[in-house]
């Protein structure tokens, strides 16, 4: 891992994010290289499977950052999300002090709070010093967290600073790259969105789809991944209740290779079409005519 | 229409008189005025030029305005209660008032002019009248978009207070975040220890935590076509309510399309916030296509607002003439990603009601309940029902027809 500095442009952007294999729309390497420059969280939207998380990985490796990710459920809380006390730890220390005989109870009170008894997470950790730089910080599908953390998030977001009343407060030095993806399971709140560049991620084009399955799975012929392409976004055509995300389509063309297809047929279509809908309801409309139909347009030259 | 009005306190030429009688008609329309305010009113009407209407304009709304959503309502009654005198020297006001019949009254505007009116004057509180049932979807003649500026400020009286009396359901979820709770069934170490460090470390009252627990999200999904434009706006009125007191609550009006109207319903005035409803919808008391509406609520919002454990009220007669399997199967999807599907349906009340509508056929097996609703009763009965256990998920009980 090679440290490197941030872009200076948006051309630069798109090439640090293309040496690292991620096909970006230029719009997308615009939000994200305004995002490092302004110091601003990058709040991406989109159908699942369009490569929101995959930037923030890209973006460390190329910045030779670290990554640090938080995967939010509901539920989550300040304990697992920012920091906890290891109140093991802290017992065993009072009972030693206890044998050791020390009765001075604010010594006793200062000593069982410092650091070493506390268990940073990742909002913590990414606050911390690193020599590489400022982490890249991942909050990913914060829409499944709930409107509470939201909003103990807007209030670390804007500061860069956690206060833990036993402690004191820990400031970032440098503020991280701030990355959040939302699957969109629920609305999220203007006043978080206000602080962030938003950009919603959409499915890719069929040139675009190319070259990412050209360059995501090797060994795959020109032949093939071409039918692939035409074949997903096709069936991004259709009224589905999930339309294949990219990382479906590579999912499905990696399978393919798998099984030495050649090209594609209705035998080997039927049989990989789990790779690429997920709804029974979606694969049932994918039956006889409508499957052949897309078929002949996609293996037409 | 009113088109007299007659104040409060008749013009005396005295200013002092006009902003009391003035503070009244606000007090009336809903704004909250007290004494302490008239005063402050006296006293910076003192400091000002009283030359120009738009100063005293000014100057009045600075004192007596204390919100964004009062605002338009003390643009009307100023308009009405200080209409264009020439002579601002003495605040006159004896002009008949113009005829707002011919053109179409801006919302609040009747609930200001009643609040301006004696009350003698008044109307009676107008009864929620039963129409006849319209079995087919209405055409053209239907106007585009109602007026909820016709609704008298009795009748919103009436439905507000009753909204009032009405316990909105409280903590029927358990979430999974959690708080101090004595009875709670979790160990808090941390406050456990603090309180250990008083007595240098010895451990004698156990923290504990329990679980909180939150309204559930509510999706109100609302029928706005023909057959049920008499509800409409009553319904409108119970969900602003509702959006006011819980915070989760979404709601969506369709008729021939699906609309979002959740911000709209935001402002807290029910005028203001039924105006911006109105404002957004295009196909008001249009035709209905439930299927087509049900799916692209599916499609585009289903995952967005069903999450956390969702109930949905389905508003809607369910009179659709091209019921097929299409609409069983919207129905079943959506029945499907909540956490209950409630029904409401205004034709319930009559007793002779029995599902032989195709749609109603095709919908009935895949809600849990299916309950009237076409006033205030109903909608309490609804509370409680919204504030009952729920019942087990997925096991349909379809109330016969009385």
């Amino acid at each position: 891992m090679t440290a490197s500095a941030l872009p200076t442009s948006v051309d630069g952007m798109l090439e640090l994010l293309t040496s690292r294999g991620y096909l970006a729309e230029r719009s997308l390497a615009t939000v994200t290289y305004l995002s490092l420059r302004m110091g601003r969280p990058l709040f991406l939207e989109g159908e699942a499977g369009v490569g929101k998380t995959e930037i923030a990985k890209v973006l460390s490796a190329a910045l030779g950052r670290k990554l640090i990710r938080l995967q939010c459920y509901e539920g989550l809380d300040v304990a697992s999300a920012v920091y906890e006390w290891s109140s093991a730890a802290q017992m065993i220390a009072i009972r030693l002090a206890e044998a050791a005989g020390d009765t001075d109870r604010d010594q006793l009170s200062s000593d069982i709070f410092a650091e070493r008894f506390l268990i940073k997470r990742p909002l913590l950790q990414a606050l911390e010093p690193d020599v590489a730089g400022a982490p890249v910080l991942l909050i990913d599908e914060l829409d499944r967290a709930d409107e509470a953390f939201e909003a103990y998030l807007l209030e670390i977001l804007s500061d860069f600073q956690v206060t833990i009343p036993e402690f004191g407060t820990i400031k970032a030095p440098q503020p991280p790259i701030v990355i959040i993806t939302s699957n969109r399971t629920r609305e999220i709140h203007d006043a978080l969105k206000r602080r962030c560049l938003y950009h919603w991620v959409d499915y890719p084009d069929a040139e675009r789809e190319l070259a990412i399955v050209k360059s995501r799975v090797p060994g795959i012929s020109a032949k093939l991944s071409q039918q692939v392409v035409r074949f997903v976004q096709a069936l991004r055509d259709q009224d589905f209740y999930k339309s294949p995300g990219v990382a479906e389509t590579i999912d499905w063309a990696t399978a393919l290779t798998e099984l030495d297809a050649r090209s594609l047929t209705p035998q080997v279509v039927g049989d990989t079409l789990g790779a690429l809908l997920k709804y029974q309801d979606d694969i049932a409309r994918m039956q006889g005519d409508t499957l052949q139909k897309v078929l002949k347009e996609a293996t037409s030259d | 229409m009113l088109t007299t009005i007659d104040h409060l306190n008749p013009p005396t030429g005295h200013m002092a008189d006009n902003v009391v009688g003035f503070a009244r008609a606000l007090r009336a329309a809903g704004i909250p005025v007290g004494p302490g305010a008239v005063i402050d009113g006296l006293n910076a009407l003192q400091a000002i030029e009283i030359g120009h209407r738009a100063d005293v304009y000014a100057t009045l709304e600075a004192v007596f305005v204390k919100r964004r959503e009062h605002m338009l309502i003390f643009a009307q009654a100023f308009d009405l209660f200080f209409r264009a005198a020439e002579d601002w020297k003495h605040m006159l006001d004896s002009v008949p008032l113009p005829d707002h019949a011919k053109k179409k009254p801006p919302p609040a505007s009747r609930r200001v002019q009643e609040a301006l009116a004696q009350p003698s004057m008044r109307e009676e509180a107008p009864q929620v009248q039963e129409q006849e049932l319209r079995l087919s979807v209405s055409d053209k003649e239907i106007l585009q978009k109602k007026d909820f500026a016709q609704m008298s400020a009795a009748e919103i009286a009436e439905v507000t207070r009753a909204i009032a009396d009405m316990r909105l359901p409280q903590a029927e979820l358990r979430t999974r975040r959690y708080q101090p709770d004595a009875k709670g069934l979790r160990l808090d170490m941390r406050r456990t220890l603090r309180s250990s460090l008083r007595t240098g470390g010895e451990i004698i009252d156990i923290r504990k935590l329990g679980r909180i627990d939150k309204p559930a999200p509510i999706v109100a999904l609302l029928d706005i076509s023909g057959s049920m434009s008499e509800y409409t706006r009553l319904f409108l009125h119970f969900l602003h309510a509702i959006t006011d007191a819980r915070k989760r609550v979404s709601v969506f009006l369709f008729g021939t399309r699906l609309t979002n109207v959740t911000r709209s319903l935001r402002a807290r005035d029910p005028d203001e916030a039924l105006a911006s409803c109105s404002s957004s919808v295009e196909d008001w008391a249009g035709g209905t296509r439930i299927a087509t509406s049900l799916h692209s609520f599916n499609k585009l919002w289903g995952r967005r607002v069903l999450g956390q454990g969702a109930i949905v009220l389905l508003i809607s007669d369910g009179l659709e003439r091209e019921a097929d399997d299409k609409l069983a199967f919207e129905m079943d999807r959506l029945h499907r990603s909540c956490r209950r599907l409630i029904w409401l349906n205004p034709l319930l009340r009559y007793s002779a009601f029995e599902a032989k509508a195709q749609g109603i056929k095709m919908m009935l097996p895949h809600v849990d309940e299916f309950r009237p609703v076409h006033n205030l009763t109903s909608m309490e009965g609804l509370i409680e029902a919204l504030s009952a256990a729920p019942p087990p998920h997925h096991i349909s009980r379809i109330r016969p027809a009385a």
